[in-house]
């Protein structure tokens, strides 16, 4: 069976932070690469370098060496408003927090995206519902955050995240906040959107079985090295 | 982002935090009420001011005598050609010609004669003045008993308060009575009419047309006004006379003046010259273009035009520190509006970490908060401009009460002009804008991965 194409490449990534004279390394020499469809989860206790690599692949953060090649574009040199339009285009986000405003609808916070994109405004309505609907929130549009359970909240977050019809879909922790029936829900949402849509989903977690329940593959990192990368089935 | 949905975003922003949009808002106002209610004071004293001195005939006016007069305000040395001219009679004819200058308004005789006054059997002797018809909105006559003379012909007289006392124990209740005025009427005479002659033909040598007759005359004058103050004007104004007349009707009465036997010496009884002309002139700074034309007419000139100088020399003081305490308070109007701005955006640090998340570059962020700023400005501006109406009416509402609690008739003393307003709205986006300058750039530049962090 031939396999997908490469969508996304890290190559020898180095991500440092300076603290005074003291030099962090959150991410140390990573190179994988991303096929278009897949479900990769990195795994990783905390401070193990998974969130930063999400970050970087997500085009929020850039390397401080190596490349993250995405369509062949290299993002550690696209210039900002070029990698503005690439998490608009390219990429839809799930935090671990949700991340909605709280002072927006529901239904504002998923066109909030479209807004930025500058898609035309009668198209807007519809893309809309039909986001909240596939996360099963259409009764819900007129809600804000505050009235909405954390549960509901993050599927909110889903449907921001691919009102754009992104190809990649980042989500940082999405199960964080979430209880265990709750954060079931949000990965099978997540597998869904994988097989209907032809969406590739790179997920962060610390929660072994559940990245082993959902992702096709896992990445190990542990003191931001990756010590393993394998299928999952 | 499209400008409809920045300029939807920003105002949602707004209405949504509507305590802490509205106290920012608030403070942008209170600062340009402060500059408003500071700059209309400014802008209401002067003008009533320059209305009050305006009105007053003080400095819109110029005074003509006759180079030849021995009386009356003495012209400076001539050091000019125009005053080397040949001295001219102030007579009817320079009356029209002074008339036809430009930039007058009016040109009148100054009546003043002394006459015997006559009411419920009392008879006083006392000074007659006759008044422009201009006078009516000199603002002299503000809270007087009674009213203005109904017309400029009318025989009605308006009497000071100290000559009504004179006259009966209620001044006030003279008005709507009558009293009768003796006065001698002057008329000029042909060579034939001899018999009643000031001077006999014999003393005149055959070079004199005719004489002046003076014959004892009577006018019945209704009262229309009792005056508290002297209606005083200056030099040439309406001071220290007792009753008041309408100038025509005084005009009318002939009343033997000083000037007739200098006319009658002259050789031309019956071409009369006034001992003085006023002259006035549509506003103060046309005054000296129209007294140097009357000097190159041949009269002599007197205005207080040295005192308008210093006049404007204090008014420009008078702004300059207007504007000095309106800077003030413009200042820390700034100042508030740049710390709410920078304080809001430290709120929304994680608002600016997932809009940028979701794809917004710099700029958006950046107009974003720019577009929130000025429309705080703009709401800040509106509301300032209608504080500041209300403080300045506040104003006004207090001094008029105060001015009538001394029997003063009220003024207004703030006023806001439309520049004012619009300017002051214009000012308040543009400081708003200004002060988002910095705190739009900050988010801008925000590191999304750090902003998204932030608690």
């Amino acid at each position: 069976m031939p396999s997908a194409p490469t969508l996304l490449q890290a190559e020898s990534v180095f991500r440092e932070y300076r603290l005074g004279e003291t030099v962090i390394r959150a991410v140390d020499d990573v190179s994988l690469a991303v096929e278009k469809g897949e479900f990769l989860a990195l795994l990783g206790s905390s401070g193990s370098g998974k969130s930063t690599l999400l970050s970087m692949m997500a085009g929020l953060d850039r390397p401080t060496s190596g490349a993250i090649r995405v369509r062949d574009r290299n993002l550690a040199e696209l210039e900002p408003d070029e990698l503005a339009r690439y998490r608009r285009e390219t990429v839809g986000m799930v935090f671990q927090s949700f991340n909605l405003l709280p002072r927006m609808t529901l239904e504002e916070n998923v066109e909030l995206p479209l807004r930025l994109a500058e898609v035309d405004r009668h198209d807007r309505e519809s893309r809309v519902a039909e986001a909240l609907d596939r996360v099963r929130l259409g009764a819900r549009r007129r809600h804000r955050p505050s009235e909405l359970s954390g549960g509901e909240q993050q599927r909110g977050a889903l449907a921001r995240a691919l009102v754009n019809r992104p190809a990649i879909l980042f989500a940082d922790e999405p199960t964080g906040n979430l209880d265990s029936v709750n954060g079931e829900q949000i990965l099978l949402l997540l597998r869904e959107f994988q097989d209907s849509l032809g969406m590739t989903i790179i997920m962060v977690t610390h929660e072994r079985p559940l990245a082993q329940k959902f992702a096709n593959r896992i990445a190990l990192l542990s003191d931001g090295r990756l010590v393993s990368d394998g299928a999952q089935r | 982002m499209k400008t409809r949905d920045l300029s939807e975003l920003a105002v949602r922003n707004l209405r949504e935090a509507v305590l802490r949009n509205s106290l920012t808002t608030l403070g942008v106002a209170v600062g340009v009420a402060s500059l408003v209610a500071m700059l209309s004071l400014g802008v209401g004293l002067q003008t009533l001011a320059s209305q009050r001195l305006t009105r007053s005939g003080l400095f819109d006016a110029v005074f003509v005598t006759s180079q030849r007069n021995f009386r009356g305000p003495r012209p400076p040395a001539p050091a000019d050609s125009a005053s080397k001219k040949e001295s001219r009679s102030l007579d009817e004819d320079a009356r029209q010609q002074l008339s036809k200058l430009s930039n007058v308004t009016e040109v009148y005789p100054q009546i003043r004669f002394v006459t015997e006054v006559r009411y419920a059997g009392k008879s006083e002797t006392t000074s007659v003045l006759g008044l422009p018809d201009s006078s009516r909105s000199s603002g002299a006559f503000e809270g007087m008993t009674g009213a203005y003379f109904s017309s400029p012909t009318a025989d009605e007289a308006i009497l000071q308060i100290e000559f009504a006392k004179v006259l009966t124990d209620q001044p006030p209740s003279l008005v709507g009575k009558d009293l009768t005025l003796r006065y001698a009427e002057r008329a000029a005479l042909s060579k034939d009419d001899g018999g009643d002659s000031f001077f006999p033909e014999s003393m005149m040598g055959s070079a004199t047309p005719g004489g002046i007759s003076i014959v004892p005359r009577e006018k019945t004058l209704r009262v229309v006004g009792v005056i508290e103050s002297d209606p005083s004007a200056g030099i040439g104004g309406f001071g220290g006379a007792r009753v008041y007349l309408p100038l025509k009707t005084a005009e009318q009465l002939h009343v033997a003046q000083p000037d007739d036997l200098q006319a009658f010496l002259s050789g031309n009884p019956a071409k009369p010259s006034y001992m003085a002309l006023t002259v006035r002139v549509h506003s103060p700074k046309d005054v000296l273009q129209v007294e140097t034309a009357i000097k190159q007419m041949g009269f002599a000139t007197f205005s207080l035009l040295d005192a308008t100088k210093s006049l404007r020399l204090v008014f420009t003081v008078f702004d300059l520190f207007l504007g000095l305490f309106g800077s003030l308070a413009l200042t820390v109007a700034s100042l508030g509006i740049i710390n709410t701005l920078v304080m809001a955006i430290l709120e929304r640090r994680r608002e600016i970490g997932i809009l940028k998340a979701l794809g917004a570059t710099d700029r958006d962020v950046r107009s974003l908060f720019f577009a929130e700023a000025g429309a705080m400005g703009l709401f800040g501006g509106f509301f300032g401009v209608a504080l500041g109406w209300l403080i300045g009416s506040a104003l006004t509402w207090g001094t008029t009460i105060y001015l009538h609690k001394q029997n003063l008739p009220g003024v207004k003393i703030s006023y806001i002009p439309w520049w004012l307003a619009v300017g002051a709205i214009v000012f308040a986006i543009a400081v708003s804008l200004l002060a988002g300058l910095y705190p739009a750039a900050r988010a801008a530049r925000l590191n999304p991965v750090e902003a998204l962090r932030y608690e």
